[in-house]
């Protein structure tokens, strides 16, 4: 990795872009590994001779390798990619400490790795996008700390003073994560693999959905309204709309998110109060969402013409509408009564995944592809392969989308479907599986097209990666940014 | 990043209150993030008094130790709303006390399989054992894989005891003659299942990991509906 690194002249602040290009990697890489199992468990789900008859291989097993990877290896990663990059250009200085930067990296792969070997055996605190066992938990809250420190360190050393709304964003994700690591994580070992939580029953199911919904919150909203404050009107060379929205929404967002959770145990033992406060606050969250999106998408302003030519425009654009998209659902879907009917189903899958993959997903490669020339110091390899891999990603999802919406309102109705008699109208069970296999087959083809996408970003990556250096280097490293 | 921003005519009053205040102070930044973040929470996490119900037996702990490490709950929830055709399809729909000693609880999120809360006694031992090895000899068409590993992996006692002494910790009234009587009580229980099994001619011992896994099944929601039952709960 050789990049620009030319002595920094007087008032020029020497970036630390190694850690930057090192987060970036592992982006690229654990993205295309996340969502391979991602296409492994959706074909186990239209042909089970998939689960290749092995415990390390089943569904059961594989399902928390896939959350996992994607949220904390290919999201966790590209924010830390974004926060490394743009929080010293808007400070205006160094990492507080390239140490503790390294061991954020290299701690936080890892952690992945270990979790990669241990969910493949078994081992799980069964807790969703929480099941590391207790070791892998403790080893999660030190690497946070060191993160923590360093972020706050460089707050602390900043050489301007005025704290951009995009930091305010990232604050929130390095705080409340903590928070909800540790809180959810509170248990007692029984064995060095094995632990049970202090909490139980319905206690437990609602912390654990406190941390649940608040990790789609904190790690994969806050951090990436963060990332689209920075990126997007870099991308798209234009001020933000609102200052003033900024703000609202900001303090709207981090402190309605919270109440939320309850929205997951809907008709559940939870009392009827904290269930009514989840679905109302949910309703609520529609508000600072939008203001959001709207805040990116009104960005354009003066600049749409842009889109036809720009295909990081392109994916930010369609990130930012999928993420309003999904923010209008999730309030709808918390419902009482919608969530009577999509509860449990492929509907909350789709949902989840027009989150995932449209908001998520497309603005981690809008920021991949900004920073790929200029993090290196090279010209993209194959230009043309961004915009087919827009209209692969983009295609992918909609199907992806499209197919478990029709699959969850179908299997939904089945279930509740009562005939004239009173009696169920669909008893079988296994009777409504089989009527969802062509959907799950359709899902297949989605996700896969979108993975085949990320593939060819990844080999894009390398082959840039590898090729020449810039002769004439008109953004180097170390020139800070504008 | 002041290029960055736009403001729109004369900045409102609040604006310059929240520049001044909060976006040159990261600490004071922090701390009102910090007590924006933990209101909800602290509103709406409250501990959930319950009615009694009997902890699970050592064989059970065991069965649910196998459920939460084969991810079950990512296909079966245990959690039967009240609602008319749940109701129908399931059972009685269960209440909060019924959970009162899952650690972790197992709602489960997603029914690509059927609800479980409620299996308890509905199927024989031998169903779920021929269920396990090949789901498709008992469900026609199912697209459970299979779990033949079960059959032949074994439960170690001081495993359990050490499960059944954490729990005592968190607070599950097991006493010192429970911890004690762990390799006692698995031998007993695991014994009566095994001999039900052998009733329809199947074969195994007490240790393995399926008869651990039978007894955990075999107890889902039963003690829940007797009570229901007893209180004569319409639903």
């Amino acid at each position: 990795m050789s990049a620009a690194t030319a002595a920094p002249g007087p008032g020029v602040v020497d970036y630390d872009d190694d850690i930057v290009r090192k987060f970036f990697l592992a982006t690229a890489i654990w993205g295309v590994v996340g969502m391979l199992v991602g296409v492994i468990i959706a074909l186990q789900l239209a042909w089970w001779p998939a689960n290749l008859g092995l415990p390390w291989t089943t569904f059961g097993r594989l399902r928390p390798l896939h959350t996992n990877a994607v949220i904390f290896a290919f999201a966790g990663n590209i924010c830390f990619t974004g926060i490394y990059h743009s929080m010293q250009r808007l400070l205006k200085t160094r990492m507080w400490s390239d140490t503790l930067s390294k061991i954020h990296f290299w701690g936080w792969q890892l952690i992945i790795v270990s979790a990669a070997i241990t969910y493949p055996l078994g081992l799980t605190q069964s807790r969703e996008y929480a099941e590391l066992i207790w070791p892998i938990d403790v080893a999660v809250t030190l690497i946070w700390v060191v993160f923590a420190i360093n972020f706050f360190g460089t707050l602390a050393v900043r050489k301007v003073k005025h704290i951009y709304v995009a930091i305010w964003f990232y604050m929130s994700f390095v705080i409340t994560i903590a928070v909800l690591h540790i809180v959810n994580n509170l248990a007692m070992p029984a064995t060095f693999l094995r632990s049970y939580p202090i909490y139980s029953g319905m206690t437990d199911a609602l912390v654990q959905w406190w941390y649940g919904h608040n990790a789609v919150g904190f790690f994969l909203t806050t951090p990436f309204l963060g990332l689209m404050y920075y990126y997007l009107p870099k991308a798209a060379d234009r001020p933000i709309y609102s200052y003033r929205l900024s703000i609202i929404h900001f303090w709207g967002l981090i402190f309605l998110y919270i109440w939320a959770g309850p929205h997951h145990l809907l008709y559940s033992g939870l009392p009827d109060w904290a269930q009514t406060l989840g679905m109302v606050f949910s309703i609520m969250l529609l508000a600072p969402s939008w203001g959001g999106m709207l805040n990116g998408l009104l960005t354009l302003k003066g600049a749409w013409h842009k889109l036809r030519t720009d295909p990081i425009l392109k994916f930010m654009v369609v990130g930012v509408t999928f993420y309003g998209m999904s923010t209008f659902e999730g309030p709808m879907m918390s419902i009482r009564s919608v969530n009577g009917l999509a509860h449990f189903t492929n509907w909350v899958v789709g949902h989840v995944h027009s989150g995932a993959l449209g908001w998520n997903g497309m603005l981690t490669f809008a920021v991949l592809y900004w920073l790929l020339p200029r993090l290196w110091n090279r010209e993209v390899a194959y230009p043309k392969m961004v915009t087919q891999h827009f209209w692969l990603a983009t295609i992918g999802i909609v199907i992806y989308t499209v197919a478990m919406w029709a699959a969850g309102l179908m299997e939904g109705l089945q279930w509740r479907a009562v005939d004239d008699a009173g009696q169920l109208a669909n008893p079988i069970f296994i009777d409504i599986v089989h009527r969802l296999e062509p959907f799950y087959w359709l899902r297949l083809l989605g996700g896969s097209l979108y993975f085949v996408g990320a593939v060819m970003m990844l080999i894009n990556v390398f082959k840039t990666v590898r090729g020449p250096e810039r002769v004439a280097a008109d953004t180097p490293a170390t020139v800070p940014a504008r | 990043m002041a290029e960055n921003e736009k403001d729109h005519g004369s900045e409102k009053k609040y604006g310059q209150i929240h520049r001044r205040v909060f976006e040159s102070n990261a600490a004071l930044f922090a701390v009102a993030a910090t007590v924006a973040i933990l209101i909800g929470g602290i509103v709406e996490i409250v501990p959930m008094f319950t009615e009694a119900i009997t902890p699970y037996t050592p064989l059970e702990v065991a069965g649910r130790d196998i459920y939460v490490s084969e991810g079950c709950y990512l296909c079966h929830s245990q959690w039967v709303r009240p609602m008319r055709a749940e109701i129908l399809r399931y059972g009685p729909w269960s209440r909060a006390w019924e959970y009162q000693y899952d650690r972790p609880f197992q709602l489960g999120s997603r029914r690509i399989g059927p609800d479980l809360h409620r299996v308890g006694n509905k199927y024989p031992d031998a169903w779920h054992y021929e269920h396990m090895r090949d789901p498709r000899s008992t469900t026609p068409g199912s697209v459970m894989p299979p779990y033949p590993w079960l059959l032949e992996d074994r439960i170690d006692p001081e495993d359990v005891r050490a499960s059944v002494i954490a729990l005592r910790k968190t607070g599950t009234p097991y006493t010192d003659e429970d911890v004690a009587g762990v390799e006692e009580s698995l031998a007993e229980q695991g014994a009566e299942i095994v001999a039900r099994l052998a009733t329809a001619g199947i074969e195994t011992t007490p240790d393995r990991a399926i008869v651990a896994l039978i007894a955990y099944l075999q107890r889902l929601g039963v003690e829940g509906r007797a009570e229901l039952e007893a209180q004569g709960v319409e639903y």
